[in-house]
């Protein structure tokens, strides 16, 4: 499964776009958007998803149930 | 004593009519000189030299932000282009800008480094005054070290004379002091609220440090070490370190008394405690959880307490981080990014420091001015202090309205003279407009409620009326006088009025700190 930004509640703060090991974090239209193709959940870089444990606003990057469990 | 005449015209350059007009209106805000320059302050606080080496006093005395006497002649600007930051604080909400460090509940606009450096440049040579750039968020500058860095590289190719300056929360402030220094900047303002991690505790619910989010006691720690290790490192490079305190009663605020020791000791040369600002609609969890402020005379015993320690910045009006203008005054309306970006900039350093050598002379005509009225009190000796509300729209004069105010400068006299000690406003309460002339009145006399006397430039019969059922003596008779020199000699008769037995001296009550950042323009 790959994370996902709930757009209404991003505040476009751009924290944890530098964050992401894997450049997957990109500006759409004042938000922030998570491509799933990319994101690695954080596997194999750290022990906590970047992106969560940057975020001011909690419950906004979330997993995504669409896409399957990483795997590495 | 005679005001010297200052003829702005003779340094615009000539063909450019919309500099003209602006120096224009800055003409009729400034008139003349104002206190102290190199003078030893009487009071010792951040009016004067006082206590700051020359070196200090030298990179302060044209700031202003630190020196409360140069905030009535030179001006600043914040640029918003740092929007990330690292930590959370209870006081603010990550959808606006960070409550107490600029604006509480209004959202700056942010702009890319390219676009902020055109910006400053555009202002800079529209408002000769304004001197000083700073980065202060709406996030943390060194949460987005790239952008913040970027905007003093493009600035200070083009701008050399302007001082640049960065507010943080010092959580990496460790690891940027080089750049820090490279870039010559020389004033570093850090938030520190607490030393001790279990008052931090309850003010920061986490912080991100190493790819980590630390939670509590233990992320206190971190941001308290980090903080005052930067410190450290840069006032031992002789860069100028001020502390920013956010007063949050029943948490802080009697430990603010131990952070003003720690960092006295490191070496920060001024401390500004502000009071918190927090109300229900801004989200934030003081603002939910019920957590008051404190009321104007919590604020100024907590500053009186540490004043012995250090020089106290009392001037601080928390204004929002896209502001431009002297403090107090903000003309960011004509500074749009849309007005910037179609502007063609000319960068004049030539008139810009011409301008800068005649308020230089001004400031100098108006310590004289103060110092000689001081003379007429020299041996006396009294318990008596008032505080006298003083509505002034800068160049420290008494040239406001009462009804145009939309803050009050308080001054406290006593026999050692005439000091400044902060700044009400009431520029919120007026959104009623001037149809509602007794909501208006009622909201600014519990603004000054603690003042003997209020000083304007001219009042009407019924606020006047209202004011005296309140005790406090509305006075028009120094209308465009200097400040200090007026409030010195009114104190002077207050005195003798005491002495003879005419005015019973009395203690007075306390005031309220509006909640908000200062918005009007
Ligand atoms: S979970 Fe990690 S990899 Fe995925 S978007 Fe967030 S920071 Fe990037
Ligand atoms: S850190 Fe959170 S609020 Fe900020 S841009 Fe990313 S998702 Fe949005
Ligand atoms: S908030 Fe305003 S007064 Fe305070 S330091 Fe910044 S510019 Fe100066």
């Amino acid at each position: 499964m790959a994370y996902r930004i709930v757009a209404s509640q991003c505040t476009g703060c751009s924290a944890c776009e530098p964050e992401c090991p894997n450049m997957a974090i990109s500006e759409k239209n004042g938000t922030f958007v998570i491509d799933p193709a990319k994101c690695t959940e954080c596997i194999n870089y750290f022990d906590e998803p970047q992106c969560v444990a940057v975020c001011p606003v909690d419950d906004t990057c979330i997993i995504d149930n669409n896409y399957p469990r990483y795997s590495a | 004593m005679a005001s010297p005449i200052i003829s702005l015209s003779s340094i615009a350059a000539p063909g450019r009519a919309k500099l003209d007009e602006l120096l224009q209106q800055v003409a009729e805000h400034k008139g003349c000189g104002t206190s102290s320059g190199s003078g030893k302050a009487s009071c010792g606080t951040g009016a004067g030299q006082g206590d700051l080496s020359p070196e200090v006093w030298e990179k302060v005395k044209n700031h202003p932000c630190y020196s409360e006497e140069a905030h009535h002649h030179y001006a600043r600007m914040h640029v918003a282009v740092a929007p990330a930051c690292n930590i959370q604080c209870n006081y603010c909400n990550r959808k606006y800008d960070c409550a107490n460090e600029s604006r509480p509940g209004v959202v700056s606009e942010k702009l890319t480094p390219e676009q902020a450096a055109k910006k400053v440049l555009a202002v800079a040579s529209t408002i000769p005054q304004m001197t000083v750039l700073g980065i202060a968020g709406p996030g943390d500058p060194l949460a987005n070290p790239e952008k913040t860095f970027k905007t003093f590289e493009l600035i200070s190719k083009t701008a050399p004379d302007i001082k640049l300056c960065l507010s943080t929360n010092g959580l990496m402030l460790p690891d940027h002091v080089d750049t820090i220094e490279s870039f010559n900047v020389d004033h570093v303002t850090i938030t520190i609220n607490m030393v001790d991690p279990d008052v931090g505790a309850q003010i920061y619910p986490w912080i991100f440090y190493k790819n980590k989010r630390y939670k509590g006691r233990e992320a206190a720690q971190i941001l308290s070490e980090r903080q005052l290790q930067g410190l450290e490192m840069l006032t031992e490079r002789g860069i100028l370190c001020k502390v920013n305190s956010v007063m949050i009663p029943g948490i802080n605020d009697e430990h603010l008394v131990e952070v003003n020791r720690a960092v006295k000791s490191r070496g920060a040369f001024l401390h500004n405690i502000m009071p918190l600002i927090s109300a229900p609609e801004h989200g934030t969890v003081f603002g939910l959880n019920g957590q008051r402020g404190p009321s104007a005379q919590e604020l100024k015993a907590l500053q009186d307490s540490c004043e012995g320690e250090m020089n106290m910045m009392r001037h601080c009006r928390q204004c929002r981080a896209d502001a431009v203008g002297l403090l107090g005054e903000d003309r960011s309306a004509e500074f749009t990014t849309e007005n910037v970006m179609a502007m063609e900039v000319e960068y004049d350093l030539e008139s810009r420091q011409a301008y800068q050598a005649v308020v230089e002379q001004e400031r100098q005509a108006k310590a004289a001015a103060k110092q000689a009225e001081l003379e007429t009190m020299a041996g006396e000796h009294s318990d008596v202090k008032i505080l006298v509300a003083v509505a002034t729209k800068g160049s420290g004069r008494i040239n406001e309205h009462f009804g145009h105010a939309t803050e009050f400068q308080i001054y406290e006299a006593s026999t050692a003279g005439a000091k400044f000690v902060g700044h009400r406003r009431v520029d919120l309460y007026c959104q009623g407009g001037y149809g509602e002339e007794e909501a208006l009145e009622s909201t600014i006399i519990r603004a000054i409620n603690d003042c003997a006397a209020v000083f304007v430039a001219k009042i009407g019969g019924c606020p006047k009326e209202s004011l005296k059922a309140a005790g406090i003596d509305a006075v028009d008779r120094y209308a465009f006088e200097y400040i200090e020199q007026s409030v010195i000699a009114y104190y002077r008769d207050y005195l003798e009025q005491v002495r003879g037995g005419a005015i019973v001296h009395g203690t007075r009550g306390d005031a309220e700190i509006r909640q908000g950042a200062f918005v009007a323009a």
